[in-house]
């Protein structure tokens, strides 16, 4: 895997391509699957690690088993080859100091904003008052103050996604493992919940982990990509963002961001064209058999 | 939006409701005495509306429909126990699901009406039979909803809780039921349908008890306005019951 740290030099020592106390540490993870066609390589020996406060995307085209991956590190997935440890203690199941924010939306339409983000304080057995007023103090954080006793169905889908998150931050996990939680959002939806990241990662200096397959949001939020190759997927390359702290989406615009945005593309077509042959071909195969 | 604008919106479908009754009421009156509906079949709504007095006080309506309200409660009960807890169980073994969902499927749609004779051979002339006829009929759709509401949470939601490290329990108690509950309840509105009309129907078959009785009997008399007035509280039974599961399900399942 190549490692690249452009236009300027790396200052931020969270951003070097492997931390040396990683508090994240996926380690030679390889996952198949049986499909009809046979077995299929989805994950093929990934490895890296996190350092504590780092924020680490990983992206690559449709298919390249960016969800597997995700799955496996928050311990939905098991029967691969590899390990998952967190400070250092192997994954095995759900853990909790992993706190995953799906790609669908995940809220719990039957609870209010509040009950929603006070879910992992029950489960912890806080007494309602104090649960409530960790649960308002996530609430603000992700700028949702005045909707607490409003259900989801009465807000919109960039509101509930913020609801998962801070549901997910109410669990104070370790890490926060999220599968493209904006990729049902617009494009200026999804640059303003970027800023929210943004400030909540600074805020609470949030070791976070993001799987995605837009390189703007990858680059406007990340210390470090990790660009995946098409199936089987194989970590192609590191890319250092070293772009000033603390960000906002204006940094879309400046020409080191186009820089980046442009470099991991130009690793990504390569991938994205080979994913869109191989997909086109299993469907004429699809549509020859039948 | 002004006060003025939401009371509207509160009351226009309750005014609309009202409206097409009364409407539907008031075009039957016409067709009928225009000669177009034949009127020993269908009385007057006219006619209908006069023998409300008299069935409230010469038939003792009141007490009869008290009495099918405590039957149709009496199985709604048991059907709500033992077909939510049945469904739970269908979901939770895969090899019962399997040998059993085609037979409880059918079961359902069974006119399971015809089998009161072998109920009054083991339960007697008496109440239970009646309750344990609509429990019969309610049981097998409102097992069915449970199972779908179940098998069809949306996995994100089963991910939720597997990544907060939920126990089995909780599992079921704060994702699973909740997901389900709207579900749940078509199924036990399904259910207590075909309970009511199973209850009905055996009161009015063996001329005992509430309100299926009481239509027997009126019917029988050829007291046409009576026991079309005697219906309406069938209706209002339903409705009570309508009501009630809806009141139980936005408190159990706020949100919607």
């Amino acid at each position: 895997m190549a490692v690249m740290s452009t236009p300027t030099r790396r200052t931020a020592a969270r951003a070097d391509a492997a931390p040396d106390k990683p508090i994240l540490l996926v380690d030679g993870i390889v996952k198949r699957f049986d499909t009809p066609d046979g077995p299929l390589t989805a994950v093929d020996h990934v490895s890296f690690t996190v350092a504590a406060g780092e924020f680490v995307s990983v992206i690559g085209p449709s298919g390249c088993g960016k969800s597997t991956l995700f799955n496996i590190i928050g311990g939905l997935v098991d029967g691969y080859e590899g390990s998952v440890s967190v400070a250092g203690e192997r994954v095995a199941g759900p853990h909790a100091a992993i706190g995953m924010i799906f790609q669908e939306e995940s809220t719990f339409p039957w609870r209010t904003v509040i009950d929603n983000v006070a879910f992992p304080l029950e489960l912890a057995g806080l007494p309602k008052a104090e649960r409530y007023e960790k649960a308002r103090h996530f609430v603000e954080l992700v700028g949702l103050a005045g909707f607490e006793r409003r259900y989801p169905a009465e807000l919109s889908g960039g509101m509930r996604q913020r609801v998962s998150m801070a549901r997910t931050l109410a669990a104070s996990p370790k890490i926060l493992l999220m599968d493209e939680p904006f990729a049902a959002l617009d494009e200026q939806t999804r640059l303003l919940l970027g800023d929210k990241v943004l400030q909540i990662q600074q805020e609470l200096e949030q070791t976070t982990l993001l799987i995605t397959h837009n390189i703007t949001e990858a680059v406007q939020l990340s210390d470090r990509v990790l660009v995946m190759t098409y199936r089987p997927g194989k970590l192609k390359r590191s890319v250092a963002i070293d772009l000033p702290r603390p960000r906002s989406s204006e940094i879309v615009s400046s020409e080191a961001f186009g820089h980046y945005v442009a470099q991991i593309w130009g690793d990504l077509r390569e991938e994205a064209s080979r994913g869109l042959i191989d997909d086109e071909q299993h469907k004429l195969r699809r549509s020859g058999e039948t | 939006m002004s006060r003025a604008a939401a009371l509207s919106r509160t009351w226009q479908p309750a005014a609309l409701g009202v409206g097409t009754v009364v409407g539907a009421i008031v075009l039957t009156e016409v067709l009928i005495r225009a000669g177009l509906i034949n009127r020993f079949i269908v009385p007057l709504p006219s006619e209908i509306l006069a023998a409300f007095p008299r069935i409230v006080t010469e038939e003792n309506v009141l007490s009869r429909f008290l009495l099918t309200v405590s039957e149709a409660l009496s199985a709604s009960v048991l059907v709500a126990i033992f077909g939510v807890a049945g469904g739970v169980l269908l979901h939770r073994f895969v090899l019962l699901r399997q040998a059993t969902e085609t037979w409880v499927a059918a079961i359902a749609a069974a006119p399971l009406v015809l089998i009161y004779p072998l109920y009054l051979v083991i339960f007697g002339r008496n109440a239970t039979t009646i309750v344990m006829m609509g429990f019969t009929a309610g049981i097998a759709p409102t097992m069915l909803k449970t199972l779908e509401g179940l098998s069809g949470t949306r996995r994100v939601l089963i991910n939720v809780g597997k990544s907060f490290n939920l126990t089995p329990a909780q599992q079921f108690w704060k994702i699973l039921f909740p997901a389900a509950l709207p579900t749940i309840f078509v199924g036990l509105r399904l259910g207590l349908i075909f309970a009511l009309i199973n209850i009905v129907g055996v009161e009015f078959l063996i001329n005992f008890g509430g309100l299926g009785q009481l239509i027997n009997e009126l019917s029988e008399r050829y007291d046409l306005a009576g026991t079309y007035a005697a219906i309406f509280f069938v209706v209002l039974v339903s409705v009570c019951i309508f009501v009630l599961t809806e009141r139980l399900e936005r408190w159990l399942r706020p949100g919607g």
